[in-house]
């Protein structure tokens, strides 16, 4: 028995609204030829392109990706090890420990992770001199260090999923472990490395708090231009930046969804297909 | 030979000691080394030196004062309230929104459940820092959403009480309502997974004993759905709790919460051991517990 | 005509274009064990579930007790269900899910309800049990939970949907006759839907044979498995040989028959409504066809060569090439072969015989 109820169907419209007004409203006033921010003067587009001759918000752009670009590729490559060894090594000395390493930042307030980050990074500096100045490399650094935590819960959730018995086949037919690694176990969860990677650079590209506490003089990553603009108010160039930014990545999720929602339609299908021609 | 006995060595230990340890190092380096360099600094002493804190003078190993200062002082004690507050009562609104809408979710066709669930999921990607900043264009003075609330606020209530704009900015209001706003896909989704991983069959046989729907929610689905709450309550209180960036854009000033003080004593007053502190103070007031309650929720699910 | 206790009339389901089940009518009486018995996709479970409230009929009406189920939605029928998957709620312990129900019943005391738990877990011999959870009992214990927790009520009916499905071979045997003693002990009626016949043969006073959507047959299970009214029927219950036949002519109290599959003419006990020339069916059950060396006096007699067989012990079943035709037929092992050889092997010749009452004529 199908159950519809007119009062879930209605909360569940209030609720998409009040996630997406605010968002679409910003939308509209990036397009507002007014300067103040809030009030509707006309239709312009003057705002983007005052966005695009403002180097400092190009040159912010490109830190940001630079960043993203390194740390989540690093993140990657040690929460997939971190994923894998909580799935498959259930006995090593420390396992507790190793755990907890892991789940800590998932829930650590961010405040907390930058400013002991950053306290590190002074301290490191005072006692081996090292980094010398903060910018990229601590930045980098520390978002390296809060997202490799993602990449191993997805990857761990992926793993835990996936067959024993395919490595085990393997290795009875004469591979190595860490041949098994990746003629096998690699290639069967590299989806999940993959969102893995996409959801590390997405944390990065994103960070304001912990890249706030790490940062040094002139290393202005993207949203702590924003940041600093936003503290002081709302202002149309914002919106437009704020547009470009929100339809970017809308846009790259949609995409995605798309293509996988597709890839799986079309596996039912040929599932269906060789079901019905086996018969 | 030796290469032959380091081979065999890695293809049966060594291999497994690379992938465990490189990110147990590096989380043990970068993660837990600066998280107790924030433990011993929150027991020194505040000195005017570069970096401003020393161990020794009147208190030579242990300096508890700024823990004394956190329990005594009404501006720290407040500070926590007000973040327990306001965490809790979002994490409340997010329950009540989010559930019925996790329901919702479970009830539509698949097709449309694919489409409401990437709704959910997309302001995730979306920046953290602009959906905040969304808001406060909308609360401004002159904004038309306040307009559209004045105005239903001046036919509602006498003359008298009239306003031009309701306040909304730089209220323990706004930061509630912006909390509330982003961390509402965190209420949704464990909901969702809990809700939807239900056998309809529970539903059908609860009816069939002579339940109506709202003695078959109460009974039967209610309480199955207890962890996906409990882990929605969680992933939206504790976050919040420490929220920084949405009580300084939107928040009242005169009324800090924890991740402001944090900041501020650390950078404008200069003072480490008072910020390690309250840090150190926060988070055995919220990880520890979340902490303790998933390693103990994970060995009963273990046991089952 | 006395109005019987359960009546299904014209009764019809359809989901958009496809119709589940098509115009069914079934009157069963109180008391009975009743059931539905078709393959999967046959509409009985959507049956069960327009009794017990889950569906509502596209067209007709069932009536319980004599009052019309049309509206009445599942928390208000006196009907209860036991679910395939026994739906036990699992964050409630044995007792709470049995006395479940109970918490609906207006009048009934905490003490009353209490009494009433202790008595269906006795009833179900579960009492040791009554603290523990869903997932601390075997899966024959959660049968019973289901079992007591649907009883509680105290329902006019109960509906049983493939109620030992979930169960290994040895315990559904113990549970098919304690299903029974407590029917007969409790007097609810059950209406069983399986897709298991021997299930249904042993447990119902009558089965109605189901399938796309429409009632085959309603009878007693000797009815069903002697006297099946279409080759779907007679096919679906047990196995059975089937030829294509024509009607020569009447003899006596019998029917002859032409059937090219066999390479003669057959004696069968006629049926109403068959002519001479028409097309018709006939259908012999493997067990009631006689095999030996000998030529038998029977009037429908052939010889083949056995091609095939399967030896079980207490029985055999044989696969005897006759013609172009493979007849099976199942004969008990009466007598033991000398120093491990049978008495009937490969390749034999064998002569295969049935009397003409065995022979069923399918006019349709």
């Amino acid at each position: 028995m199908k159950r519809r109820s007119t009062f879930l169907m209605t909360v569940l419209g209030f609720g998409f609204a009040f996630l997406y007004i605010p968002i679409l409203s910003m939308i509209v006033f990036s397009f507002n030829s007014s300067r103040l921010a809030t009030v509707w003067g006309g239709f312009s587009t003057k705002w983007y392109a005052s966005l695009f001759s403002n180097q400092k918000v190009i040159d912010a752009l490109l830190l940001s990706l630079k960043i993203a670009l390194v740390s989540s590729t690093i993140a990657t490559i040690l929460g997939t090890m971190a994923g894998i060894a909580l799935a498959r090594f259930t006995k090593f000395r420390g396992r507790v420990v190793f755990s907890g390493l892991v789940t800590a930042p998932l829930i650590m307030p961010e405040v907390i992770t930058g400013i002991s980050s950053l306290i590190f990074f002074i301290m490191l500096a005072d006692w081996v001199g090292w980094p010398g100045a903060r910018g990229f490399t601590t930045i980098t650094l520390a978002h390296i260090t809060f997202s490799m935590v993602f990449v191993s819960t997805i990857v761990n959730a992926r793993m835990v999923q996936s067959d024993r018995a395919i490595e085990e086949a393997a290795m009875d037919l004469g591979s190595k472990p860490w041949q098994v690694l990746f003629d096998i176990t690699l290639p069967v969860i590299s989806p999940a490395i993959l969102s893995g990677w996409l959801l590390a650079f997405t944390i990065s590209l994103d960070d304001v708090v912990i890249t706030s506490f790490t940062t040094g003089p002139g290393s202005t990553t993207l949203p702590l231009l924003i940041w600093s603009k936003v503290k002081l108010g709302v202002t149309p160039d914002i919106n437009a930046l704020a547009t470009l930014m929100v339809l970017t990545v809308g846009a790259g999720v949609v995409a995605a969804g798309v293509i996988m929602f597709r890839a799986e339609r079309r596996r039912l299908a040929d599932e269906r297909l060789a079901y019905r021609n086996n018969d | 030979m030796s290469a032959g006995r380091f081979s065999r060595w890695f293809d049966r230990k060594g291999w497994a000691g690379l992938i465990i340890g490189a990110p147990y190092v590096w989380l043990l380096v970068f993660f837990f080394l600066p998280f107790l360099i924030v433990l011993s600094i929150s027991l020194s002493t505040n000195t005017p030196t570069a970096p401003p804190f020393s161990f020794g003078g009147e208190h030579p190993v242990i300096n508890p004062s700024a823990y004394v200062r956190i329990l005594t002082d009404s501006l720290y004690v407040r500070a926590f309230l007000t973040s327990l507050f306001n965490a809790g009562v979002a994490a409340l609104l997010c329950l009540l929104v989010g559930y019925p809408m996790a329901l919702g979710l479970t009830r539509v066709s698949t097709t449309w459940r694919n489409v409401f669930l990437m709704l959910v999921i997309l302001p995730f990607w979306t920046s953290f820092l602009l959906r905040v900043y969304a808001w406060m264009g909308l609360m401004g003075k002159n904004s038309w959403f306040n307009g559209l609330l004045t105005d239903a606020w001046n036919i509602l209530v006498p003359m008298d009480w009239a306003v031009k704009s309701v306040p909304m900015m730089h209220s323990n209001f706004a930061v509630v309502l912006v909390m509330v706003y982003t961390y509402l896909p965190f209420m949704i989704l464990p909901l969702y997974a809990s809700l939807e991983r239900l056998d309809p069959v529970l539903d059908e046989a609860a009816m069939d004993l002579g339940s109506r729907p709202a003695q078959v929610f109460r009974d039967v689905t209610l309480p199955q759905s207890v962890p996906g709450i409990i882990a929605g309550g969680m992933l939206v209180f504790i976050p919040a709790a420490g929220e920084l960036v949405i009580p300084t854009l939107v928040g009242n000033a005169s009324q800090p919460m924890i991740g402001r003080l944090i900041s501020d004593e650390f950078g404008q007053a200069r003072d480490w051991p008072m910020a390690s502190a309250i840090a150190v103070a926060l988070l055995v007031l919220m990880v520890v517990p979340t902490m303790l309650y998933s390693h103990f929720q994970a060995k009963a699910e273990g046991s089952k | 005509m006395e109005e019987p206790f359960l009546r299904i009339e014209g009764v019809s389901k359809s989901f958009g274009a496809f119709q589940a089940v098509k115009d069914v009518n079934l009157a069963v009486g109180k008391g009975e064990i009743f059931a539905l018995l078709g393959g999967s996709g046959c509409g009985k479970t959507t049956l069960l579930r327009m009794l017990a409230g889950f569906e509502e009929p596209t067209a007709g009406k069932i009536f319980l007790d004599g009052r019309d189920m049309a509206g009445v939605p599942p928390w208000e029928r006196p009907i209860h269900m036991m679910f395939q998957s026994y739906a036990i709620f699992p964050h409630m312990t044995v007792e709470a899910n049995v006395g479940y129900g109970l918490k609906h019943e207006a009048g009934l005391t905490k003490a009353g309800r209490a009494a009433r738990v202790a008595e269906m877990l006795d009833l179900v011999q579960l009492k040791p049990f009554a603290k523990r959870r869903p997932h601390q009992i075997s899966g024959g214990q959660r049968q019973r939970v289901a079992l007591a927790r649907a009883l509680a009520r105290q329902p006019k009916l109960l509906l049983l949907d493939e109620p030992l499905a979930a169960l290994d071979k040895k315990l559904r045997e113990h549970t098919q006759f304690e299903l029974m003693s407590i029917q007969e002990r409790t007097g609810v009626t059950f209406i069983v839907v399986t897709h298991d016949q021997e299930e249904a043969m042993t447990l119902a006073d009558r089965i109605a044979v189901m399938d796309r959507g429409e009632v085959k047959q309603v009878g007693s299970p000797t009815e069903i498995y002697e006297f099946p009214n279409s080759k779907f029927v007679a096919g679906f219950i047990g196995s059975v040989n089937s030829f294509d036949a024509t009607v020569v002519d009447r003899e006596g109290p019998n029917l002859r028959l032409s059937v090219p599959g066999l390479g003669g003419a057959v004696i069968a006990r006629d049926v109403p409504g068959a002519v001479a020339g028409q097309k018709v069916s006939l259908a012999v059950r493997p067990e009631k066809i006689q095999l030996g060396k000998e030529r038998p006096t029977s009037p429908n007699s052939f010889q083949g060569h056995v091609k095939d067989l399967a030896y079980f012990g207490k029985d055999s079943l044989y696969r005897v090439a006759l013609g172009d035709a493979l007849v099976q037929a199942h004969a008990v092992n009466a007598r033991r072969g000398d120093g491990g050889a049978r008495i009937v092997d490969w390749d034999d010749e064998v002569w295969l015989s049935f009397e003409p009452s065995s022979a069923i004529v399918l006019v349709s």
